[in-house]
Formats: C-alpha cells, structure tokens, sequence
C-alpha cells in the first residue's frame, strides 16, 4: 500500500466523522485581498508562530526551573550552563518574547491605520487589545522569574504602580507581592500567573481571536469599497495565503535563531533584597517608554501626586485606545476620520521617541 | 382581578419561594467567593514589626560611606557623613518603592530607578519622590549602633 493511499484512507476516515471537505472549502473560500498593505496581515501570523515558541521552549524550561527565591536563580544558572544546550533554549524563549510583543504591535498598529477594527470586526480588536496586554503581562511576570537584580527593582516598581488605585489599590498591590513586600512569595505568584493563570486565560481569548478572524476574513483595504469587483485582487487563504505564511515562518525561525545564538540572553546578578537599585536599571523595553514618562513628570502636579498622574494618563490612553471602535465615528458614516490617524501618529511617535530617550538616558 | 380562585395565593407562595431560593443562591455565592477571596490575601508576615536593631560598630565605618540594614521586611540606609554624623533612613524610595543608595561624589542619597535625589536629611531635592524618606533614630552605646524606629 502505497503512501497516498494511506494518507487517502486516514482522510477519508475522518472526514467520514467529521466532514472535513466542508471545512477545507470554507478555508478555500475565504481570500486574502493583495495589494501593496498585504503584508501587514502576515504581522498576525508571526505573533502566532511566537507565541507557539513560547509555549514549546517554556515547557521545556519548566523541566528544570525552580520557583523559589533560594532557588530560582541557581536553578536559571544550571540551565544555561549545565544543562545541553539549555542555553539556547532560554536564550531562544528570551528572545521570541521580545519579538512577540514587537510583532504584536505592529500587527495591533496595522490594523489601527488600516480601520480593520471597523465594523463588523469590533471584536476581534477588543480580543487582540486583551491578547496584548496579558503578553505584557507575561512579560512583567517572566522577567522576575530568574530572581535578579534588574527584574526584582522592575517588579518592585512595576506592581508599587496599582497602589496609586484608590480604595482597591493597595489589596491590588499585596495580592499581586503576596507581601507587603517583593519577596519570594511575590517571586511564587509571579511563576503561578506565568505558566497558569495567564496561558489558560491567553489560550481562550487566542482562540476567539482566531476564530473570529476565520469566520468574518479578512478586512478590505478602506478603499476597496468603491473599486468595481474585476479590480479587487485576492488569493485563496488556503493553500496560497498559507504557504506564504509558512515561508515567512520559516524567515522569522532563522532570525530567532540567529539572534539567540550570537547574542545569548544575559542572567544578570542574584537579586539581593538588601541592595539598592543598580545605576542604570531599566524594565523591558515595552515599558520603557511609560518608565521614561514617569522619570520626567515631577513629583507635585497641581494637587496631584505625579506618580498618580502619570498612571492616570496611561490608564486613560489605553483605555481610550482600546474603545477606539466606539470612537471612529466618521469611519463608520463613511467619511475620513483624521483627528484619529494624527492622534495614531502622535502615539507612535510618542512611544519610539520615549523608548529611545529611556535607552539612552543615564 | 381575581379571576381565578386561589390565583393571588398561589403566586404569592411562588414569589416567597422565589425569594427564600434567590438569598440561598447570593449564600452559595458567598460561600464560595469569600473562602476565595480570603486565601488570595496574604497572611500578615510574622517579622514586621522589628523596631530595634543593632547593625554593627560606628568606628568600623568610613566617613563619607554609607551601610544597608534590614529593618524588619524593609531595607534601611545608615549613612555617615563626611564630619562623621550618623543618620539612618528607611532605604525605600517614597517614589516607587526601589532601594536607595548614597552617592558620595553628589552627597545626597539617590534613587537609580527614576533618578530621585534626597538631601542627607532625607528631604526629597528633585526628580519625581513625592515626600522625605523616614528617619530612624539612631542611639550608639560602647561603639555599637543600635537603630530605633
């Protein structure tokens, strides 16, 4: 019996169960509009193919990480130097995190500049702005996994900033420390939130995310909507669209590699609960540009708290930019909305002129 | 509007059922989330409330130098000044809580996370800390430095 036949009778008994031809010509319905923006869709993708990365080397680092503030920090140093080719593991879950939130902004940018986030698909933005934030929440809470020097400040900063809340702030900040203080309780939750709480409730919202975009395709180009049909050109989702990706995959899994390999993910020195702040700390870039606001803002404003403002003004901004379907109003009545595009701008602007402030600041 | 016989009873005893079910369902509620709530709040740590501890000997430490100590979960800075002064501070930035330390080339204490810079009284001078770290009280006795809260 030769391969195909195999591979004819495997299909055939489960499409028997459970319709498969259905599925695949749903798939090969669905089209990918091309023209010179169609390379933002492949943003989706690629943070798709990260996140996977992540799940694999993650589980893979759980074979011989220790969550304990004793031990963490060994159990980290083992694993890059004892264990064969632990290193590249971390450095390879190191690097695709970074690249994630990196690919999952560009993705979330693309789809603000090209009005994708329009109706009928206000759902699948909302569910990508949660995607985004429970990344930067892996993020924040990964990076005190090794138990350093850099990442204990981080997250004595990162998890102090809820206490401005009034009323729920400070129960916020102990349940998030599990203390008073950042200890190895803090250190325990953090590892719990990393590779349980998070994953179980990222893996839900992924999927209504993915099927969302399944169901409705993707959005047109803007203006799409007066072109006559003979003008709109598309190809097939599978197998064409697929393929592309595919190959794409291929690219980024050589980048990631690459980066990993020469520069390898530094571990930093044991975190010293004693110790004050190193000269020259700073979080992970993605919050650089929040960390370089708060530097700058200075400590009374008005009436108010600097540190209060300055978390007010981010939690406005993002909650603003999360709402940002509610807001296009002019988009919806077909008109173009530019206050909307200048204030994308501005936020862009904002937050790579911040970024690179933070970097170079002493 | 009684119409039919027994129609006003009969819902009134639904609408008494209905009630009795509705705060045994807010109970059920209860009973499952306070539990919840109550084991996601920490337990108060045994050891905070330390408010006299002995750090070492006052000679042994340089003018212009400064020393960490943990006051019980909290790290405090014990610094001596150039004329030899002793003078402690809780070492928690009031900013964002990082760890500061004494900057002898500047001769103020400062904090690397934002860049917030306090006098050797403690006072906050610049950058973003919203009030002056907390004094301890410092009694040395043959030698031995002793911190009082």
């Amino acid at each position: 019996m030769g391969k195909n036949s195999v591979n004819r009778k495997v299909y055939g008994w489960l499409d028997e169960r459970f319709k498969l031809d259905d599925l695949i010509n749903f798939m090969k319905k669905k089209e990918v509009p091309l023209y010179r923006g169609t390379i933002w869709y492949y943003f989706g993708g690629i943070t798709l193919l990260l996140f996977i990365i992540q799940v694999v080397t993650g589980m893979l680092l759980l074979l011989y990480y220790k969550g304990s503030s004793e031990l963490a920090f060994e159990s980290v140093r083992f694993i890059s130097a004892k264990v064969k080719f632990g290193w590249l593991i971390r450095s390879i879950h190191s690097w695709s995190a970074n690249l994630m939130v990196l690919s999952a902004f560009i993705h979330m940018f693309s789809v603000f500049f090209t009005k994708a986030y329009k109706k009928p698909r206000e759902l699948t933005w909302y569910s990508g702005f949660l995607l985004l934030v429970l990344a930067m929440g892996f993020g924040f809470t990964g990076y005190l996994l090794p138990w350093n020097e850099l990442s204990l400040f981080a997250t004595k900063v990162g998890t102090d900033i809820p206490k401005t809340i009034p009323l729920v702030g400070g129960f916020i900040m102990n349940l998030l420390r599990g203390g008073e203080e950042v200890s190895g309780s803090t250190l325990s939750r953090f590892f719990g939130f990393h590779v349980a709480l998070l994953p179980g409730i990222f893996t839900v919202i992924l999927a209504l995310h993915l099927v969302l975009i399944q169901r409705q395709g993707m959005a047109a180009p803007e203006n799409w909507d007066e072109l006559p049909e003979s003008r709109k050109k598309k190809i097939p989702f599978f197998p064409n669209f697929l393929l592309r990706d595919l190959l794409i995959w291929l690219i980024i899994i050589n980048v990631l590699s690459v980066l990993a390999v020469f520069f390898p993910w530094d571990l930093g020195t044991k975190a010293d609960e004693l110790a004050p702040a190193p000269a020259g700390i700073k979080p992970e870039w993605y919050f650089l540009f929040m960390f370089q606001t708060l530097k700058i803002i200075p400590a009374k404003l008005f009436v108010i708290d600097g540190e209060v403002f300055g978390v007010m003004l981010f939690s406005i901004a993002g909650l603003l930019w999360f709402l940002v379907p509610l807001m296009d109003r002019k988009t919806k009545s077909g008109e173009k909305s530019y206050w909307l595009i200048y204030s994308g701008i501005f936020v862009i602007i904002y937050i790579i002129v911040f970024t690179i402030v933070g970097f170079i600041a002493k | 509007m009684n119409e039919i016989p027994g129609y006003t009873e009969k819902s009134s005893r639904r609408d008494f059922l209905n009630y009795v079910l509705s705060i045994g369902f807010f109970g059920w509620i209860v009973a499952i989330l306070y539990p919840l709530y109550s084991y996601l709040v920490p337990p108060k740590s045994p050891d905070v409330d330390v408010s006299n501890i002995s750090i070492g000997k006052a000679s042994e430490i340089e003018n212009n130098s400064s020393k960490m100590f943990k006051m019980g979960n909290k790290p405090g800075i014990l610094i001596k000044t150039k004329e030899g002064e002793l003078r402690a501070f809780s070492a928690t930035c009031t900013h964002l809580d990082c760890t500061v330390q004494f900057n002898k080339e500047e001769n103020l204490i400062w904090c690397a996370c934002h860049n917030g810079k306090y006098d050797l009284n403690g006072k906050n001078i610049s950058g973003p800390p919203p009030s002056p770290l907390t004094p301890f009280n410092i009694n040395v006795q043959k030698d031995e430095i002793y911190i009082l809260k």
